[in-house]
């Protein structure tokens, strides 16, 4: 109605036709979005983007932040056996803790989808609480678990005649430990995704598959998995970022070690840069982890869109 | 009534004073001009503690008129060092900053002189330790004062009963109350018999070998005894020499006596240890006694904190020191050097030893003797030792004497405690040291 009544006086001065315009566009429901959304984007440019920029800048300078060394750090860094180490433990980290995120999120997701309708808000609500908990409360509760002197695990283990174990005095247990830790906070995250996306299956499909005489596994393996597609790659791909990046598990049961078999990225860039005063070298080790997850992002989302196009 | 007027002229003249007086007053401030000043001090561990510095910075700031204001900021997680770095990075903070060990040299450009508090305080209270000297000094700039707070030894926490039992060693006949020490025979190869008979008789001594402050002060300091440095002086990479390979063979002896999960402990493992009773002895500063005397008395009152053992090249034992340091971009650093060289007069350090039940020490010679130590208790006299009152033992920190910039790198980095670990796992010596040498030469950056 209004653009109609804006049409009907044709004859109108620059200024009202200026007016006019700044009026529809902020009738624009794009506009009106992008009003809402502008504190987010400020607050994501102060707190996100600025620091992104400076510790790029951060990176590019030596030990004592005085010169531009332009890739020196990163040279620096290629050297360096425990750089590779690092490296190698975050994949491993990372990529293990995912995996087992997701598959005992699908499986657990399963299971809550079949209890009945009735008693399945109280299963999602006590299922969800090892997400909700802060990680950096409840990594305490493990530590206490996994103490090197008093162990509740080994306490128990040692009815049976088991152990007792060096849970993060042992490279390869501590690895396992800090893993465990992880599957333990994330895996929530993925059922909760992965039961959304189960609801939203038409039940049509399960009843056609059933009439072709499919059997669990088939029905699995052709109307849910595919159903899941997206939600599964949306679910990884954010996962991955964020176990990627995770710190405080890691720092508070491990610290990094034994013999540095836990450091991942964050902790190992705190270390460097934080605790050793070198803040350009921590730069550049918590920058590395950029072009790692950019590939995993340009590989995941373009599936996606391929998928989205096809539908 | 008559009413005097004002004229153009002497307007003008006013405004002008005014403003003059208004922009120049900033520039002359003393400690004596009613000002701000801020502080960040480190959080004591030690329950009122904090209250004692509150009090004393009142009392100064009341004297001279100041407005203050105490930041206690916690080493828990590092917050401390975090704040060190933000603060550094904005050029902006705190006038007054505690910083620990590695800190005064790693902000050392941004660090205001502190030669007219120190030198003054040291021909007052006496010399300080070469460990201060060398944390606290770049050349001949002074970059921070040193202070009791926060500032301790780490040397052996005995159990009395369970070094008399296991090992026929006396520590308090070694280390009388109110004596010197009669501790000739206490040498590292005692010590690792000691640590034989305590492994056997179910209380192993309880060492760390993590890469926290407690494990790698201990072990700095039997390199040291050993006289096995890594990094010289002049920043050069000596790590392959035969002391380090003495030291390395020693320390593979004596981590066959320690719990075999010592390689994750962390700072309150040791603590933990000593007061469940599982072991004989622990290398820290009286906080774990502290601890025990409230959660597990029977304990506590068979503590008796010592001297290290001697090893071929001497006694060293690690001393961690904590420093106050202003910014150079500092508002208010005249106030900020007097204040400072209030709280380190003898009267004020000896309320602040006591407040912290005796755990912080002075860094001057003359202050090593104070009432607090002697009469601490349970059992009385167990902390006469902990200041090292007659010198007996040389006071170092690990990774000396590299220059503190590489030695901050190999220390945080734990270089020391994960060559002894590799070692022990059972990798090859000169595979251990060939290792050692490429992560030492990666801390030559500058």
């Amino acid at each position: 109605m209004a653009d109609v009544a804006i049409q009907s006086n044709p004859v109108v001065g620059s200024g009202t036709r200026k007016r006019g315009g700044l009026q529809r566009a902020l009738k624009r429901k794009s506009t009106a979005a992008f009003l809402m959304t502008l504190p987010l984007i400020l607050l994501i440019a102060i707190l996100v983007i600025y620091p992104a920029f400076y510790s790029l800048h951060l990176a590019t300078l030596n030990k004592s932040m005085q010169r531009f060394i332009g890739f020196g750090n990163f040279e620096f860094l290629f050297k360096r056996e425990t750089f590779w180490l690092v490296v190698k433990q975050s994949c491993i980290f990372a990529i293990t803790a995912v995996v087992f995120k997701a598959l005992i999120g699908f499986i657990v997701a399963h299971f809550v989808h079949n209890i009945p309708a009735k008693g399945q808000r109280k299963w999602r609500g006590m299922l969800l609480v090892p997400w909700v908990i802060p990680p950096a409360m409840s990594t305490l509760a493990w530590l206490w678990l996994f103490d090197p002197s008093y162990s509740a695990f080994n306490y128990t283990l040692s009815y049976f005649g088991i152990g007792p174990i060096s849970w993060t005095g042992d490279a390869y247990w501590a690895r396992f430990s800090v893993i465990l830790v992880n599957i333990w906070f994330g895996a929530p995250f993925f059922m909760i995704m992965y039961l959304a996306a189960l609801k939203s299956v038409p039940e049509q499909l399960y009843e056609a598959a059933a009439i072709d005489g499919a059997n669990w596994w088939q029905r699995i393996w052709y109307v849910t998995l595919p159903m899941m597609r997206n939600i599964i790659a949306i679910t990884t791909l954010f996962s991955l970022i964020v176990t990627f990046a995770n710190f405080d598990i890691v720092r508070i049961l491990t610290a990094g070690g034994p013999l540095d078999h836990t450091h991942i990225f964050a902790t190992w860039a705190f270390r460097v840069g934080i605790e050793g005063g070198d803040i350009p070298l921590g730069a550049s080790v918590s920058l590395f982890m950029f072009p790692i997850l950019a590939v995993a992002a340009i590989f995941i989302l373009r599936d996606i869109n391929k998928r989205g196009n096809e539908s | 009534m008559s009413r005097k007027k004002l004229t153009r002229r002497q307007f003008v003249a006013a405004t002008a004073l005014s403003s003059a007086a208004l922009i120049t007053a900033p520039y002359i401030r003393g400690a004596y001009a009613a000002g701000k000043l801020t502080m960040g001090f480190w959080d004591h561990w030690v329950p009122g503690a904090n209250k004692a510095s509150t009090d004393l910075v009142n009392e100064w700031a009341e004297k001279e008129r100041v407005e203050v204001s105490i930041d206690y900021i916690t080493s828990n997680g590092r917050k401390n060092e975090i704040t060190i770095a933000a603060e550094a990075q904005a050029k902006s903070g705190h006038d007054i900053l505690a910083m620990a060990t590695w800190w005064p040299h790693s902000q050392a450009d941004l660090l205001e002189p502190m030669n007219d508090v120190v030198e003054p305080l040291i021909a007052q209270n006496g010399a300080v330790n070469g460990t201060v000297q060398y944390l606290g000094r770049a050349g001949d700039k002074w970059l921070a004062v040193p202070t009791c707070i926060g500032s301790q030894i780490k040397g052996p926490c005995s159990r009395i009963d369970l070094m008399k039992k296991y090992a026929g060693i006396d520590v308090q006949e070694m280390y009388p109350a109110g004596s010197p020490p009669k501790a000739d025979n206490w040498t590292t190869d005692t010590f690792l018999k000691a640590a034989e008979a305590c492994h056997k008789g179910g209380f192993p001594f309880g060492i760390g070998l993590g890469e926290t402050s407690d494990s790698v002060d201990t072990v700095g300091a039997i390199f040291l005894s050993f006289g096995a440095e890594v990094v010289d002086a002049q920043s050069n990479v000596v790590v392959k020499n035969d002391n380090v390979r003495q030291a390395l063979e020693y320390y593979k002896k004596l981590m066959a006596f320690l719990p075999p999960d010592a390689p994750a402990w962390d700072d309150a493992s040791n603590n933990r240890w000593l007061i469940s009773g599982r072991g004989a002895l622990i290398m820290n500063p009286p906080s774990a006694w502290a601890v025990a005397k409230r959660d597990a008395p029977d304990i506590a009152a068979q503590c008796w904190t010592h001297g290290f053992p001697a090893g071929p090249k001497g006694r060293f034992a690690p001393f961690l020191p904590y420093f106050w340091s202003v910014w150079n971009f500092g508002k208010n650093k005249q106030a900020a050097k007097s204040l400072l060289t209030y709280m380190s007069q003898p009267a004020a350090v000896e309320k602040l030893v006591a407040a912290s039940g005796g755990y912080d020490l002075p860094a001057f010679e003359k202050l090593t003797t104070l009432k607090t130590w002697a009469e601490e208790g349970p059992p009385k006299g167990t902390l006469y030792h902990y200041p090292n009152p007659y010198n007996h033992q040389k006071l170092s920190i690990a990774a000396s004497p590299a220059p503190p910039k590489v030695a901050q790198q190999i220390y945080v980095q734990a270089t020391l405690t994960k060559m002894c670990v590799r070692f022990y796992q059972g990798e090859s010596m000169e595979k251990t040291l060939a290792w050692a040498e490429g992560e030492l030469e990666g801390f030559m950056r500058s």
